[in-house]
């Protein structure tokens, strides 16, 4: 009963990734991205992780995808296929061996998963005991406590080069 | 508990349900008398030319980095409200930290125009 | 008193009761039963909620047209119905025998599909909020921030609207109505903070219960001065995050016709103008359960309390849209980013230093 939601969402998640890849207009590709974010939003779900979930819809589907969308506006929308073919003759051979890559260490994670190990500490059981946000903030404020001073310092960084980028005067 | 949102879920059903029972039914019953005039984009009654799908300004690219930048900011505020008493000073003073960092970032959009919408 | 501030709670429980009688004589195992009984429970409470949404809507269409009527010393709909009551009925029933009209080298998917997101959003809220004692269809740990999430999804729908309509001014007015909308969700989003933390938690429900306090008048509104700036400025962001008229650039027509919605005719518009009602009342009920006390109040029961403080932040924003003139773009952004949010930020070091101190003064 309960892998039913999981096998639904996860096959939804499969198909509109495969959506983002295939769709021939940018904008159907992002519309294709907020299914897979919202769905994985769903598996957080499913796994007790509320704050995850959240987190998830309201910084992925809500802002970068908004991001995405402007990136194709400021780009101008147009149809994939227009560029020559040939164009980009360098990438196949790095994109067969990137991809092999990722097969490979999908592979390797589903092994180990399907061989028998040991359950971490922040399994489903004991979020919804203690509440994935209050799990989150013990975390954050511990051990993760430099990486999170730390994600302040990118935030930083980022802000500066957004504007070193959109106000170069022309 | 993942249950707790089944409710949810038959809400998205429900409403999705009534959305397209509505299309249809004005698909069903209204009239569709198409002409040329009729269904050309709207410009202020001259013909229209030139293609709707433009470039856009940069401003609208720097407003949703900035959004993306404070909604992650934002999302560290949660768990440290929830937390708060059991924290105390020691994370009053982690979050002053990533704060003041942040402050200096949202000063020098500030001072370089970048919240500026011309 | 007690009967009324429980009759809702009670013909649930004696609905469900009766549904178990039923079932009894079906012999099901004991599971299965009780399974059946939750989910037949749980569509009712749904379709209860949609139904009621609809009605606050319809009523909300009708004060708006009646009060700005008025407020421009006209008299406003008064032929179908008492008072013209029936007039958003009509409406409706208007709007589904009209043409759909679907402009040439138009995105059918897109534009068929803009509404239909649009709508989602404040629909889900509807779902976590408690609408009297004992009364909240889903009661959600991570309430607050599911509203904040899921608000943040209507935002493509109404890029979507604009994209898909292939008209300059649509695109347009769709691009700049994500840009309102997201430029005033961070402060919206930040001036909830401290009301989780004087919380300690983001459901609804315990956010509700901090404020029975004194009589039911312990509201956060009047936490002074936290309490009332985070209002002050949840207020206008709300009204603008859902582009209320003096924020109503993406729809200003005198500059881009009708925005986003330029292209749309019949029920998909329908939708969108109901999504935009769904908008504006589903952001005055969080206001009011946020910092208004919600249900809690004396005397009357919690569910009337909860509708009239909602009415009075309708009829509040409805004044401003009367008597107030556009914003212009440039206003618009600075507004948000220079005055709300730099507010917002204060107010939550100015909550997170205080309310220590209070607690150390014993408060």
């Amino acid at each position: 009963m309960e892998s039913i939601p999981f096998y639904f969402l996860a096959a939804l998640a499969v198909l509109a990734a495969l959506g983002v890849v295939v769709m021939r207009d940018p904008v159907y590709s992002a519309l294709a991205l907020a299914v897979v974010l919202t769905a994985l939003a769903g598996l957080y779900v499913l796994l007790s992780a509320p704050f995850l979930a959240a987190a998830q819809v309201m910084i992925y589907a809500g802002a970068i995808l908004i991001l995405f969308v402007f990136v194709i506006m400021l780009l101008s929308p147009g149809r994939e296929g227009d560029a020559p073919r040939g164009a980009l003759k360098w990438q196949r051979p790095l994109a067969v061996i990137f991809g092999g890559a990722l097969v490979a260490q999908l592979a390797l994670v589903l092994l180990m998963t399907i061989l028998p190990t040991g359950r971490g500490l922040y399994t489903p059981e004991y979020l919804a005991q203690i509440g994935s946000t209050q799990a989150v903030g013990a975390a954050l404020f511990t051990d993760y406590l430099l990486p999170f001073e730390i994600t302040s310092l990118l935030l930083l960084v980022a802000m500066v080069g957004v504007i070193v980028l959109a106000k170069k005067k022309s | 508990m993942p249950v707790d949102y089944l409710p949810i879920l038959v809400m998205i059903a429900i409403v999705t349900a009534f959305a397209v029972i509505a299309l249809t039914l004005s698909a069903m019953t209204g009239p569709r008398r198409p002409n040329p005039t009729k269904l050309s984009p709207y410009e202020s009654g001259m013909p229209p030319f030139g293609s709707a799908r433009r470039r856009f300004s940069i401003k609208y690219y720097l407003t949703a980095v900035l959004f993306i930048l404070f909604d992650i900011e934002i999302i560290f505020f949660y768990p440290w409200a929830v937390l708060f008493r059991d924290l105390g000073w020691f994370g009053l003073s982690a979050m002053g930290t990533f704060m003041l960092v942040l402050l200096i970032g949202y000063v020098y959009v500030w001072r370089k125009g970048g919240f500026e919408w011309d | 008193m007690d009967f009324f501030d429980n009759i809702f709670t009670n013909i649930y429980a004696w609905l469900a009761f009766w549904l178990h009688e039923l079932l009894m004589g079906w012999n099901l195992p004991k599971d299965v039963e009780s399974a059946l009984v939750s989910a037949i429970m749980i569509i009712l409470v749904i379709i209860v909620i949609i139904l009621w949404m609809v009605l606050m809507v319809l009523i909300l269409i009708w004060l708006e047209r009646k009060n700005a009527a008025r407020i421009q010393d006209r008299v406003g709909p008064n032929r179908v119905g008492p008072w013209g009551l029936l007039q958003p009925v009509a409406d409706t029933i208007k709007m589904l025998i009209k043409e759909d009209i679907l402009p040439e080298n138009a995105d059918r998917f897109v534009h068929t599909i803009a509404p239909m997101i649009v709508m989602m959003p404040p629909v889900l809220m509807f779902a976590v909020i408690p609408w009297g004692k004992g009364m909240v269809p889903v009661d959600l740990n991570i309430g607050v921030l599911w509203i904040i999430a899921v608000a943040s999804i209507g935002t493509i729908g109404v890029f979507l609207g604009g994209y898909g309509s292939n008209n300059k001014y649509s695109l347009l007015g769709g691009m700049r109505a994500v840009a309102q909308m997201v430029s005033y969700e961070i402060p919206q989003v930040l001036t909830i903070v401290p009301i989780v933390l004087m919380v300690g938690s983001m459901s609804l429900v315990k956010i509700n219960e901090a404020q029975s306090g004194w009589f039911g008048m312990q509201w956060f509104v009047f936490a002074f001065p936290v309490g009332t700036i985070a209002f002050v400025v949840y207020y206008l962001s709300a009204l603008a995050e859902v582009g209320r008229t003096p924020f109503d650039i993406p729809e200003g027509e005198s500059e881009i016709v009708a925005g986003y919605m330029t292209e749309y005719s019949g029920m998909k518009w329908a939708l969108f103008y109901l999504a935009e009602y769904f908008n504006f009342f589903i952001v005055c009920v969080i206001g009011a359960t946020l910092f208004l006390g919600g249900w809690n109040g004396p005397i009357l029961p919690g569910y009337v309390w909860l509708v009239a403080k909602t009415y009075a932040l309708v009829l509040l924003g409805m004044w401003i849209r009367m008597t107030w003139p556009r914003f212009r773009v440039d206003q618009l952004m600075n507004f948000a980013w220079k005055v709300l949010v730099p507010i917002a930020l204060v107010n939550i070091v100015l909550a997170g230093v205080a309310l220590p101190i209070f607690k150390m003064i014993g408060f």
